[in-house]
């Protein structure tokens, strides 16, 4: 199967987590969304633009030692709505999860308006970002009610 | 409903049934009666940037039905300036107060504000977002004049990119099936998005430059003014914003029962050679702030107003 080769392409890990099924150009951006980049004690694997049945072509990205929080898996939603995500323990999957938007995105990242009430950081109340629609992803600001750009979204996650 | 943040917090019959109790306190709004409804209610007016209309016009209709009100102050001298967060004001006017009104720069502030306070809120403006309170008393204006708010010919003109009283109206006069058209210089036209909005909506929408050509068949024009720092230099100001006044002259062949409103103030949108003529409305329209605000007050502090009041004509 096409998948299972895929998955030979890099190495099988111990403990950790795997991501399939990212949109083909979008892993990246996973690695900065979950703040993975910047972390040089995490072995990362990462694999870009291979065949797949579903979508035509995906990416994949293995991570050692860590397992996904459901925070981080909000967060996932943003860029891989339709990821899905096994959790490795001694070689086999553990775990299925499943990314999930729900009604809102709550203070996960903050509204892109520059003139909204949320850019002062101090203010206490929870960044909110209703999802309008999921396909295509649509999100609005709670508070303004602005419609947000995605691309510009991903680099203001809290 | 809790408070006001944007005219979605209203359904139609809600805009209705406030503006039928408005019409009902037109005496007291005028002073022709007394009518302590809100004695011993506190409004806390909030304005973190200066409104001296709004701001004297809640104030005003708190008065009139008995109520007091509390003043932020200057916030060049409040806690605001040292750093205060919004939920922290609001949490102490929270305490003071049963009402409060607020003007915000900043865009999604009275929802913010909503969130943290027990108390409604009324929003009195929020950045370039939402000013429903003035909406209301433009729907009043309209309603006075014609009798009914469904399927009007209006005309917006001037503004329409930055002015956010045409953003909310237009929303509301689509809900009533009213046809707008828009007219402005092409820098200043109606974003596109909220264009796209009100046509989801089923609006008969029409955009044009022409401002004098489309003023025959309305049955509103509503008329806002072009800013000079909009223009890159004067020339070009002068050139453009040309196109969007009136004179005495322009009304010569418009329907008898066609209204002129503006938000004023003015600068030289509206000639004053326009204010003698039967159309004109823009005077009664800013007086019409007081007792739709008196009405939305009584509203979202659970106060019935009566179904008869007296004293002079209504
Ligand atoms: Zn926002």
């Amino acid at each position: 199967m096409a998948d299972e080769h895929n998955m030979r392409r890099v190495t099988a890990i111990r403990n950790g987590t795997v991501i399939d099924h990212i949109p083909s150009g979008q892993s990246l951006k996973v690695l900065e969304l979950l703040n993975i980049a910047r972390d040089t004690s995490v072995p990362v694997s990462l694999v870009m633009n291979v065949p797949s049945k579903k979508m035509g072509s995906k990416d994949i990205v293995k991570v050692e030692d860590r397992e996904l929080t459901q925070t981080e898996l909000d967060r996932l939603a943003l860029v891989a709505p339709d990821s899905s995500i096994a959790i490795i323990r001694a070689y086999t999957v553990a775990e299925k999860l499943e990314v999930n938007l729900g009604k809102e995105v709550r203070n996960v990242v903050q509204c892109t308006f520059s003139n909204c009430i949320t850019q002062n950081l101090r203010e206490p109340l929870p960044h909110r970002l209703r999802v309008t629609s999921t396909d295509p992803l649509t999100l609005r600001c709670h508070y303004c009610q602005r419609p947000q750009d995605l691309d510009e979204l991903i680099h203001n996650l809290l | 409903m809790k408070g006001l943040i944007t005219m979605d917090d209203l359904t139609n019959e809600d805009i209705l049934s406030i503006l039928d109790d408005a019409a009902r306190l037109l005496p007291v709004a005028r002073g022709k009666t007394y009518l302590p409804l809100l004695e011993g209610k506190i409004l806390g007016n909030l304005f973190f940037e200066p409104s001296t209309r709004t701001r004297m016009s809640f104030e005003t209709a708190m008065k009139r039905l008995g109520g007091d009100v509390v003043n932020l102050g200057d916030v060049k001298t409040s806690s605001v300036v040292k750093g205060e967060t919004l939920f922290d004001t609001i949490q102490m006017v929270d305490g003071y107060t049963d009402i409060i009104a607020m003007r915000h720069p900043r865009q999604g502030a009275a929802r913010y504000a909503q969130d943290a306070a027990r108390v409604p809120i009324l929003n009195g403006g929020d950045g370039a977002g939402h000013h429903p309170t003035q909406t209301m008393l433009d729907l009043f204006t309209i309603l006075q004049s014609h009798g009914t708010l469904e399927g009007l010919t209006v005309v917006l003109a001037g503004d329409l990119r930055y002015g956010r009283t045409v953003h909310s109206l237009s929303h509301a006069l689509v809900r009533f099936g009213c046809k707008l058209i828009l007219s402005s210089p092409e820098l200043l036209r109606m974003p596109t998005e909220i264009i796209a909005d009100l046509r989801e909506h089923g609006a008969d929408v029409i955009e044009t430059e022409d401002l004098l050509g489309n003023i025959n068949d309305a049955d509103v024009v509503y008329m806002t003014r072009i800013q000079k720092e909009r223009f890159a230099d004067e020339d070009e100001y002068t050139k453009v914003a040309g196109a969007y006044k009136l004179h005495d002259r322009d009304v010569a062949n418009v329907k008898a029962e066609m209204i002129i409103m503006h938000p004023l103030p003015r600068v030289d949108e509206i000639h004053p050679s326009v204010d003698s003529t039967r159309h004109a409305r823009y005077f009664e329209q800013a007086f019409n702030g007081v007792v739709a605000r008196m009405a939305l007050l009584c509203r979202l502090l659970n106060i019935e107003v009566p179904a008869e009041i007296h004293g002079g004509e209504a």
